[in-house]
């Protein structure tokens, strides 16, 4: 006989126990009135520019230093929703879980969600239970939907304006090294952690602050690579940063010289880039840095006129390369 | 326990960099010879790249990319090998890294695993034997590839298996050795190399005795160097000096690991299970003689070339016709000289192994590019 109580076939099943699950654990833990209304769909009241987005989220292993899929899904979608200047209001959320799921796992993750959603202020107003047979799922998936309120419409990827700064808000790449060390089972001595966070707290302190952000974006897979370039190619911009302004913890760097990858590959969840006009870049880091998660916000780098798309890195001792986007899966190098 | 720490530390001393840029260009600034160095792994060739070193060096020192990378030099039909092995039912195909991405000729194993076989990319292969354990109704074949440096590990796990009695557990070899590789460059009368950086992990096994003969027999200076910045600008430094010295030596530059005769314990249990193969054939080398490994008769039980030699394609495929590979592995062209490089060839949909590898050297050029030009 099983002595912990898992998820079961019947728990998606529309009947008794999936109503159970929702009102003692979803409901419980969501709690909100448009949520607890059990409408066909949730009904909001907004008005002006609204953002959307939806992620879904898959990670493995589900717990790792620093976070759980939960807190992921829910920083992940509040953040799109807050790198688009949007205040995250309402968020729909989808779980597909494997038939055998742990409960108390399951109970773990919602609560880490709920308590995510407290940064932001968002709400749960909807959302939907499947349970596939065991096999058809890595223990659990989740899907989150997000609308926000957007307060300033004009920051956007092609908004990039020559005379730039690029900034950082910490170090990078602590998300994907987090989640190799735990997917691998690596047995080093260290206290690395994701930086897995909720970011709309800073963001909404930068637009109180009427700090004139040009682009921002969450450097999450793909890592700063990804941003950087995106912004070259959609604002047909050059941008040149610094790799010795860049911060990066010595884990990070140990992490990546062991496996043959750069920090700027790896992915990050609660790291953002900026772009805003030289002139005001130190007092928006200050802005920044009045929280914990930013003590290490930079400048990086800046936008210029060369080679409008590319992204070209200045070493330390003097030399330059491009920063290409990464490639393919993240493989470990051969030798 | 191991810090993470401890795997980054100095190396990358820009002032160091700094001033051994100048040391280089003294020391050339005496010789008017192109100094032609052979940066034998690609790991270097990386190194080289990824850091810009090019740009820091002066304009009579050139490097030459050499056939040191274990996934541009794998032939087609070996790749086609794992792929029939991956095919077989209750089967796990494991391997290293960046081998699941190298096109065979029906496609890469990335691609047979999207079909659904069973291929799983490890970074250690002692990893294998919980693969083999957790799976005790499937054969589990290592598909086992690399130079001096990673044999040791393939070795280590087969001992383990005999020893744990993990009969699950099979292997395809494909462990290659670098000095007849470098014989064939140098035996080539349009090869220009005049010096070598050799590997360093490769004589963290072999010893830098391996390249004892290739100094002697071409007269060329062999520096066995780590993979830092700051290991490659010295090791280049060492090389210079010795050539305006007139010398052709071997050096370790990497002495904080590199010995003269290597890890013996090493060497021991790899001659123990293995022993040289008559003759491999290279992807654009062609077959050199004794230039690979194979099981020995008494582990041949675990040998999954010969226990499926009724279903492994024997035909030997080349590359592409576009692709210069193979003169890039010779020395004899540079990645931008192939006129498919970043065309029809791109690490998103290569023609050639030189570019899928992340070792390879046309990857390491078009991920980095040069920007000496980028005003």
């Amino acid at each position: 006989m099983p002595t912990k109580k898992t998820i079961q076939l019947s728990h998606g099943g529309g009947g008794k126990e999936m109503n159970q699950l929702i009102t003692d654990l979803f409901f419980k833990a969501f709690n909100n009135p448009i949520l607890a209304s059990q409408e066909d769909a949730a009904k909001l009241n907004m008005c002006g520019h609204i953002a959307f987005t939806t992620d879904s989220f898959t990670v493995s292993p589900l717990f790792f230093a620093g976070g759980d899929i939960g807190k992921l899904a829910i920083a992940g979608t509040v953040n799109d929703l807050a790198m688009m200047a949007a205040q995250p209001e309402y968020l729909s959320c989808s779980f597909i879980i494997e038939e055998g799921f742990p409960l108390e796992d399951l109970t773990t993750i919602v609560n880490s969600m709920a308590e995510e959603l407290h940064k932001s202020g968002a709400r749960i107003v909807c959302g939907d239970t499947k349970v596939v047979p065991k096999g058809c799922a890595d223990g659990i998936f989740i899907n989150t939907s997000g609308v926000g309120r957007i307060l300033n419409p004009d920051i956007s990827a092609s908004n990039l304006q020559r005379g730039d700064a690029i900034i950082v808000s910490r170090d990078i790449g602590r998300h994907g090294a987090a989640i190799l060390m735990a997917r691998d089972g690596l047995t080093l001595e260290s206290s690395l952690c994701s930086d897995c966070d909720t970011l709309w707290p800073i963001v909404e302190q930068l637009l109180a602050a009427n700090v004139k952000i040009h682009a921002m974006r969450d450097a999450t897979r793909g890592g700063i690579s990804a941003v950087l370039n995106e912004w070259a190619i959609a604002s047909n911009v050059g941008i040149t940063i610094d790799e010795a302004a860049i911060p990066v913890s010595n884990e990070v760097k140990g992490l990546c010289e062991l496996f043959g990858f750069e920090p700027y590959d790896l992915a990050n969840e609660g790291t953002f880039v900026l772009a805003l006009p030289m002139s005001i870049a130190k007092g928006a880091i200050e802005v920044m840095q009045l929280y914990g998660h930013c003590e290490m916000a930079a400048i990086i780098g800046e936008v210029t006129e060369q080679q409008p798309g590319k992204v070209i890195l200045n070493t330390p001792w003097g030399s330059r390369r491009y920063l290409d986007l990464p490639q393919g899966e993240l493989l470990p190098r051969i030798c | 326990m191991i810090s993470l720490n401890d795997f980054y530390q100095g190396f990358r001393d820009p002032q160091t960099i700094r001033h051994l840029a100048q040391l280089i260009a003294q020391q050339a600034a005496k010789t008017t010879q192109q100094i032609n160095i052979m940066e034998v792994c690609g790991g270097h060739t990386h190194t080289i790249m990824k850091y810009g070193i090019l740009q820091l060096l002066p304009s009579n020192i050139h490097f030459i990319h050499g056939p040191g990378c274990p996934v541009c030099v794998m032939p087609k039909e070996r790749i086609d090998h794992a792929a029939v092995l991956a095919s077989q039912t209750d089967t796990i195909l494991v391997t290293l890294g960046d081998m699941i991405r190298v096109p065979g000729s029906k496609g890469s194993l990335a691609q047979f695993r999207s079909e659904g076989c069973d291929i799983r990319p490890i970074y250690d292969p002692l990893d294998t034997l919980a693969i083999a354990r957790d799976n005790p109704d499937k054969t589990v074949i290592f598909f086992a590839i690399g130079f001096e440096t990673s044999t040791p590990m393939t070795a280590a796990l087969l001992a383990q298996a005999e020893a744990q009695n993990i009969d699950n557990i099979l292997f395809h070899i494909n462990h290659v050795l670098v000095p007849p590789a470098i014989d064939v460059v140098m035996s080539d009368s349009r090869s220009k190399v005049n010096a070598f950086i050799g590997p360093a992990h490769v004589s963290v096994i072999s010893g830098s005795k391996i390249y004892q003969s290739t100094v002697d027999k071409y007269k060329t200076p062999v520096v066995v160097s780590g993979f830092e910045p700051v290991d490659v600008m010295e090791s280049i430094l060492r090389i210079v000096r010795q050539k305006v010295a007139g010398k052709a030596e071997l050096d370790n530059q990497y002495s904080r690991s590199v010995s003269y005769e290597g890890n013996i314990a090493a060497q021991q249990l790899v001659d123990k299970y293995f022993m040289v193969r008559d003759s491999f054939r290279w992807r654009g080398l062609g077959p050199i003689a004794n230039s690979a490994l194979t099981l020995r008769p008494e582990y041949q039980h675990r040998d999954a070339e010969r226990i499926y030699a009724h279903i492994l394609p024997t035909v030997e495929i080349d590359d592409h016709k576009a692709c210069m590979c193979g003169d890039i592995l010779r020395g004899l062209a540079n990645p931008k000289d192939c006129k498919v490089f970043g065309r029809g060839c791109s690490p998103q949909s290569p023609l050639g192994s030189c570019m899928v590898s992340s070792e390879g050297a046309c990857n390491a050029y078009y991920r980095y590019g040069e920007v000496n030009n980028a005003n």
